[in-house]
């Protein structure tokens, strides 16, 4: 179906949000708290953070919480009682979403129904509709245009709203999700503006080739010195893993006493030299070189091959945020130049 | 700067060392850790404000140590850093070249162990009216205001970990956090886990903390952990007259006993 272009005032967004809570939605937005930006449930557009680049979080957690309870157990005498923790996701609009982290859902998507379906994930996915916010800026870390995305990508999004130089938006309505949010309020989407959208975006020149990076990485495996050199500063913390909207790796931990007990599932980084550990004490990726190799191979390489999308949005939060200015972009594009 | 290029320049030359850890220029306007093995590098060594992080969180990694003999740029807490590792026996003067600079940026020339001691012995290490001000905040508040604030805080915690990774004193091997025989910390970051972790890492770093702030400038979620190791030097400062990292044979305050102890119940 083809994308519906229409305009939304600046002034209606406060009737939007209104319609969008009496519908039973809760609202995700960006909202400032000290110099940090997190994805918190708003009332109104006000309580929105007002310029940004990106958010400090992405909004994964939306649908894949930092920890969650999988099922509880508890002895009831003798007996064994086992309760599946229940699907029941809450209705939840994503607002202000950029579209680099609108096009993470689907990477998310790839591995929790790859073979088994995750159902706590996937109906809270099912339940969750984005409203995507172009991007106007962009820093030096941004790179989507690199991983097939783009500052006014519209996939991902279920309407994606673009600021016009009036402040009004360019409201394209993406999905039947988006239709039917739109069909909420359809009196406030009026006719399409002219003005061209295009000049209304950042500009992000391509930085590197994904294919020919997939490729290239595919031969680099056992380049040692090169994933030594590359990781000499990276401290093994998960700060990258934890602010990046498609990692997806999880630790399960059981939080068990002697009469009951619950499953959680917790977010878990292969930056950290637990991730790999084995029982009897041996660590296949005992060095940090290693674990810095197979977070770029899992999404340059693995991912393109095994899920035929690329594990990586370029929203950049890992190079930003990183306490030790490690730079994606930058060592990607050495390891293109690598002989 | 050019003074420190030089000189570094001079010592990968000779082979005096194998390696120099110093800043250089990062993405955007940070500085970022720079290894350094070949002396025509060496004008890529950068020297200014924003040359922030405690480089000595490098040394016991064992990619550096395979390297060879490091020397390494060492500003104020660096250098503190330096020695509290060395009174806690994680290393020795001969492991490395002490590249110091003093706090109003000039390069000192410190030999020893001994010469960073009586160096750190002069040298300007009361906290900024702005850092007792940022502490007076909280001791001001009531307790519950306090436990409010920190619950706050610690709820934006995803237990990344990077404060710890960060922290040039957080060297052990096997992190409490990470025995599961028994399970002393609780895993996932809820509420309880993210409290008794950082009330654990406050804890071990009592008395050991050199107060360089890395955590803080390290946590993604913008948690201002500092602000808990620096109460505690404080406390140790005020009721034991002890500083951390200010002696390669510093005794840990925590961990030592004098029979003449003022309190009673130890005896």
């Amino acid at each position: 179906m083809s994308i519906d272009k229409k305009l939304l005032k600046k002034e209606s967004l406060d009737q939007l949000f209104s319609k969008l809570k009496s519908s039973g939605r809760r609202i995700l937005a960006p909202v400032k708290r000290g110099e940090q930006l997190f994805f918190e449930e708003v009332n109104t557009p006000g309580e929105m953070a007002g310029d940004y680049i990106q958010t400090t979080f992405s909004a994964k957690g939306a649908v894949f919480p930092r920890c969650e309870e999988l099922f509880s157990y508890r002895f009831e005498g003798r007996e064994l009682k086992l309760e599946d923790r229940k699907a029941e996701p809450k209705a939840t609009v994503i607002f202000g979403l950029r579209p680099c982290d609108a096009a993470s859902f689907a990477v998310l998507n790839s591995v929790f129904s790859w073979d088994y379906q995750d159902e706590l994930f996937k109906s809270r996915l099912e339940k969750t509709a984005v409203i995507g916010l172009s991007c106007k800026k962009a820093d030096e870390y941004c790179f989507c245009t690199s991983v097939g995305g783009g500052p006014g990508e519209t996939r991902g999004s279920d309407i994606l709203l673009t600021e016009l130089s009036s402040g009004d938006f360019l409201a394209e309505i993406v999905t039947d999700k988006g239709r039917e949010l739109a069909a909420l309020a359809p009196e406030l989407f009026g006719p399409a503006p002219a003005e061209d959208k295009a000049k209304n975006l950042a500009v992000l020149p391509r930085q590197f080739e994904a294919g020919e990076l997939a490729a290239k990485l595919s031969k680099l495996f056992d380049r040692n010195e090169l994933w030594v050199e590359q990781s000499l500063r990276c401290l093994g913390c998960g700060a990258c893993a934890f602010v990046c909207p498609t990692c997806v790796c999880f630790d399960i931990q059981d939080e068990a006493g002697r009469q009951q007990g619950t499953r959680l599932r917790c977010w878990d980084s292969c930056g950290f030299s637990l991730f790999t550990l084995h029982t009897s004490g041996h660590n296949p990726r005992s060095v940090q070189s290693q674990r810095w190799r197979q977070r770029l191979m899992h999404k340059f390489s693995y991912m393109p091959e095994r899920q035929q999308l690329i594990g990586c949005v370029g929203c950049g939060r890992c190079s930003r945020l990183c306490p030790a200015d490690m730079n994606l972009v930058e060592h990607l594009k050495e390891i293109m130049e690598a002989k | 700067m050019e003074e420190l290029q030089k000189k570094a320049r001079e010592l990968l030359q000779s082979g005096a060392v194998q390696l120099v850890l110093g800043y250089g220029k990062g993405s955007a306007k940070k500085a970022r850790p720079l290894f350094l093995r070949k002396p025509e590098q060496a004008d890529r060594l950068i020297l200014d404000d924003s040359c922030l992080q405690n480089l000595a969180v490098y040394l016991l990694k064992p990619e550096v140590k395979a390297m060879g003999k490091p020397a390494i740029v060492a500003k104020l807490p660096t250098m503190r850093a330096i020695l509290q590792l060395a009174a806690e026996n994680q290393l020795t003067e001969k492991d490395l070249l002490v590249l110091g600079v003093s706090h109003d940026g000039k390069l000192l020339d410190l030999p020893d162990f001994k010469a960073i001691e009586d160096y750190l012995a002069t040298a300007p290490l009361e906290l900024t009216a702005e850092q007792k001000a940022e502490l007076e905040k909280i001791e001001k508040m009531s307790m519950e205001e306090r436990w409010r604030f920190w619950q706050e805080q610690f709820a934006k915690c995803v237990k990344c970990y990077a404060c710890r990774a960060a922290c040039p004193l957080c060297y052990c091997a096997k992190c409490i956090a990470e025995c599961n025989q028994p399970q002393w910390l609780p895993v996932p970051s809820h509420q309880r886990g993210n409290l008794e972790w950082h009330i654990v890492r406050a804890m071990h770093l009592a008395g050991r903390c050199i107060n360089c702030g890395d955590c803080t400038r390290a946590c993604p979620a913008g948690i201002p952990l500092h602000l808990l190791n620096r109460k505690l030097a404080a406390e140790l400062l005020r009721n034991f007259n002890s500083r951390a990292g200010m002696s390669a044979k510093g005794e840990y305050a925590l961990g030592i006993f004098k029979p003449e102890d003022k309190e009673n119940f130890i005896k």
